[in-house]
């Protein structure tokens, strides 16, 4: 993945691990191998700007709170992992095994909240610009028209059954885009690559729109990022 | 809880109700492909008819008798003999409940086959209802977001510690005591 805001995390985990209780935390385990932990990435705006679409209130409490959770449980899980795995007993591969949802689940959390951040912008920043380009030729050749695909885009975000996501992705072996929804945390890694995600968790709107979740898919388009759509599409 | 009954509640009646009724005129055409098709809708909203009815009914004000767990003598004892006390029980369902990935529910379930019988603690992924062979659900606690979130936001932690104080353990012991059709028979009520 390519994005600011990975690199941006780069950048932090580098920075901490040089900050004094890193390094002593690290001297204390004794060992010379430290593993990058993942972090919080920093918003590229403020909680506040994607308002009226999405409120700041929620924009805080989704970030520091609900992707926070994430972060911090994937690396929990990632080490207890790490520790499973300096073994091959039964017992070690029977924690191995049952640890991979968790890593699923969390690691997933981490990387579609990282990648819809990302795919999120204020109107002042471009958020809602339709998209020009390469993007721009394939959703019209795809579907029609910008707009028939948002249609079907807010269609199968609400026929999601439960909590989980809807995204605009990309067959990695024959170039075509479609949309696809996964259930939960379910990340969009195999076969396919992400370029627009939209989170349709409750948490994600209920503050502000209740169980009208249809109001909010609509209003979300007018904070859609194109700009790093478009930079995701190969 | 207005929103919750008054909206999320009667939308899964409203969609069951629609599913119903494309399901029956594609039994009285023999429109397999369309029954088949209507499946999975019906089984959401179905579950989310039953779920939430039986939920709002093994819920009751923190001050009432039927809060109380001396509601239920039968049901408690085997609660103890089952996990050893009531504590425990109770770590055990909400280790459970915040073990959900997602939307769904946690329920107590008495387990009957032949003649033997047992609970157990179960989880269920978004709507999907306790309907299995056997299985009579006593109390179940809605994990969906949309249940504590304008009051607990990101807490669901405090959520399921609070949940404990509204348990109707008078409905609870009902359910226990009785057959799997007595759990369901508000539904018959309200269908
Ligand atoms: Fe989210
Ligand atoms: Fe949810
Ligand atoms: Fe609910």
């Amino acid at each position: 993945m390519n994005s600011t805001l990975l690199r941006t995390t780069a950048v932090r985990s580098a920075l901490r691990a040089a900050a004094p209780s890193a390094s002593k935390r690290a001297g204390l385990a004794g060992t010379t191998f430290v593993r990058g932990k993942a972090t919080l990435p920093d918003l590229p705006y403020d909680y506040g700007a994607l308002e009226p679409a999405i409120s700041g209130k929620i924009m805080e409490l989704h970030h520091k709170n609900h992707h926070n959770t994430y972060v911090t449980s994937y690396n929990n899980f990632i080490t207890q992992l790490e520790e499973a795995q300096a073994s091959s007993s039964i017992e070690a591969i029977q924690k191995q095994i049952a640890l991979k949802p968790l890593i699923n689940f969390h690691g997933g959390g981490h990387i579609n909240h990282s990648l819809f951040w990302e795919n999120l912008a204020p109107t002042s920043q471009g958020g809602g610009e339709p998209p020009t380009g390469k993007l721009a030729s394939v959703i019209n050749e795809s579907y029609g028209s910008l707009d028939a695909f948002k249609e079907k885009f807010n269609t199968a975000l609400a026929g999601i059954q439960g909590s989980g996501w809807a995204w605009l992705v990309q067959d990695v072996q024959t170039g075509a885009v479609g949309i696809r929804t996964y259930a939960n945390q379910d990340p969009v890694v195999g076969q396919f690559r992400p370029i627009l995600g939209i989170d349709a968790w409750e948490h994600a709107y209920y503050l502000q729109y209740q169980n009208r979740k249809a109001e909010y898919f609509k209003a979300i388009w007018d904070v859609v990022n194109w700009k790093t759509a478009e930079q995701r599409l190969k | 809880m207005e929103l919750h009954h008054g909206k999320h509640h009667q939308t899964y009646i409203t969609n069951l109700n629609a599913a119903l009724k494309t399901q029956a005129e594609a039994v009285h055409t023999s429109d397999i492909t369309t029954q088949v098709s209507l499946q999975a809708a019906i089984k959401f909203n179905a579950g989310g008819h039953i779920n939430h009815s039986l939920f709002w009914q093994n819920l009751a004000p923190a001050s009432s008798a039927e809060a109380k767990g001396s509601a239920a003598p039968q049901l408690v004892k085997q609660i103890k003999e089952t996990w050893g006390d009531e504590e425990k029980f109770r770590e055990a369902f909400k280790a459970a409940l915040l073990g959900i990935q997602g939307s769904g529910w946690g329920w107590l379930v008495k387990v009957e086959i032949g003649n033997e019988q047992r609970l157990s603690i179960v989880t269920t992924k978004d709507q999907d209802p306790v309907v299995g062979k056997g299985e009579v659900p006593i109390f179940g606690v809605d994990m969906w977001e949309h249940a504590y979130y304008l009051q607990y936001l990101n807490g669901k932690a405090a959520y399921v510690e609070n949940i404990w104080n509204v348990i109707n353990w008078k409905t609870a012991e009902e359910r226990f005591v009785g057959t799997r059709a007595d759990a369901f028979k508000i539904l018959k009520a309200s269908i």
